[in-house]
């Protein structure tokens, strides 16, 4: 429980650790996208960590990166099949980026750092707790910058298939936001910088009290 | 004509960092030196052009031919990781001094986003063999130009009387939203 904790506070991947970045800033665009990215991670991170644990006593020191590359990428091939078969337009939504879990650095840098080491147990319970801190912070950021940007929140919309409808609630209306800025790429960096200084402001007064 | 204009857009309107962050890691974990930064850049270009190239080979040649395109992930990947590693044994053997100050950060080309993010936007864009050369060396060439432009800054960034908590990546990614507003005006 407590390393779950640690996961999503003191070691979150994207707050702290700033690993994964690419995926994140590129899918943060509505809330639906960015929390189910994050799910794809969490699946794809918790299965490669348990894989790769069970798996270290026949992986050779000298192709560790090469065959925890391969593992990984064997997931993420699954998913692809899986989405571009069940979930087509969620797919589409994701485009490259969903390819791009592969050279995603929380995934590689996980793997070697933790499950090559740890027991199967710990490496699981690892990439949960890894996984759900991505998960939440990336939520919360599609959450912020869609909000801000559109003024909306999308629940439902790529994945209408499964929910039989549509849910998009509209939350902010008026001259100055929403404003398109914070859905454009530039828009971002500039909240992904705001968001994290503030954080670190309030870690700072945090460690001084 | 419509190669330079390819290869401008693929520079500057849709540069890779700042439209489709491609990119990212090694962008602010490896541009505290300028010299750093462009050895960086130039090694990024090298793979990028050479493994979209060969990418390009093996999915028109093997994979599309045998039905297997759903393998391009895995494949590309390989790609890369051979590509990186033979640039790394031959710096070690022909670039000493090249290895000894950038050598930790070569392996780490190949989970640099931009390299698979391009080999697979070739073939997304069905490009022509031409045109993925021009491509690729364009926005090869994008992520060069802004981890050199963004080393400059970054020295002046250290200094600055910034807020505690924004100090380093905060103020870093502000300044890269700066960038991209100029690079991709605002909207687009």
């Amino acid at each position: 429980m407590r390393k779950i904790k640690d996961g999503m506070i003191k070691e979150n991947p994207l707050t702290v650790l700033m690993l994964g970045l690419c995926s994140t800033m590129a899918i943060s665009t509505t809330f639906e996208k960015s929390f189910l990215l994050g799910v794809a991670v969490l699946l794809v991170l918790v299965l490669s960590n348990t894989i790769i644990s069970l798996s270290k006593k026949w992986i050779g020191k000298s192709v560790t990166t090469p065959s925890l590359i391969l593992i990984i990428g064997t997931l993420v091939t699954i998913l692809e099949l899986l989405l571009s078969t069940f979930l087509k337009p969620l797919y589409d939504a994701f485009g490259i980026y969903l390819s791009l879990i592969v050279v995603n650095c929380i995934l590689l840098g996980r793997g070697l750092q933790v499950a090559m080491k740890e027991s199967v147990r710990n490496s699981f319970v690892d990439g949960l707790g890894i996984g759900l801190g991505y998960l939440a912070s990336i939520s919360f950021f599609g959450f912020f910058r869609e909000i801000l940007g559109n003024g909306t929140i999308t629940l439902v919309d790529a994945t209408e298939k499964i929910f039989g409808q549509k849910i998009v609630v509209t939350l902010l209306q008026g001259d100055y936001l929403p404003n398109a800025l914070f859905i454009s790429p530039a828009g971002a960096f500039l909240t992904a910088g705001i968001l994290l200084g503030i954080l670190g402001m309030r870690r700072k007064k945090h460690e001084t009290h | 004509m419509k190669l330079i204009s390819l290869f401008f857009t693929a520079l500057l309107a849709e540069n890779i960092v700042l439209t489709k962050f491609l990119g990212l890691c090694p962008l602010l974990g490896n541009s505290r030196k300028e010299e750093n930064a462009y050895k960086m850049g130039l090694m990024v270009v090298f793979t990028v052009v050479l493994s979209s190239f060969i990418s390009y080979f093996f999915y028109y040649q093997i994979l599309v031919p045998t039905n297997t395109t759903h393998l391009r992930t895995l494949i590309f990947i390989f790609t890369i990781a051979s590509i990186v590693g033979s640039l790394e044994i031959l710096i070690k053997r022909y670039m000493p001094t090249l290895y000894k100050s950038m050598g930790l950060y070569i392996p780490l080309i190949t989970t640099n986003c931009a390299v698979l993010g391009v080999s697979i936007l070739v073939i997304d864009h069905a490009f022509s063999l031409l045109e993925t050369l021009v491509y690729s060396l364009g926005s090869s060439m994008g992520f060069l130009l802004v981890i050199y432009v963004f080393s400059t800054l970054r020295v002046k960034m250290e200094n600055a009387p910034v807020l505690e908590g924004f100090k380093g990546t905060p103020i870093a990614f502000i300044t890269l939203g700066i960038i991209a507003l100029l690079f991709t005006r605002y909207g687009l």
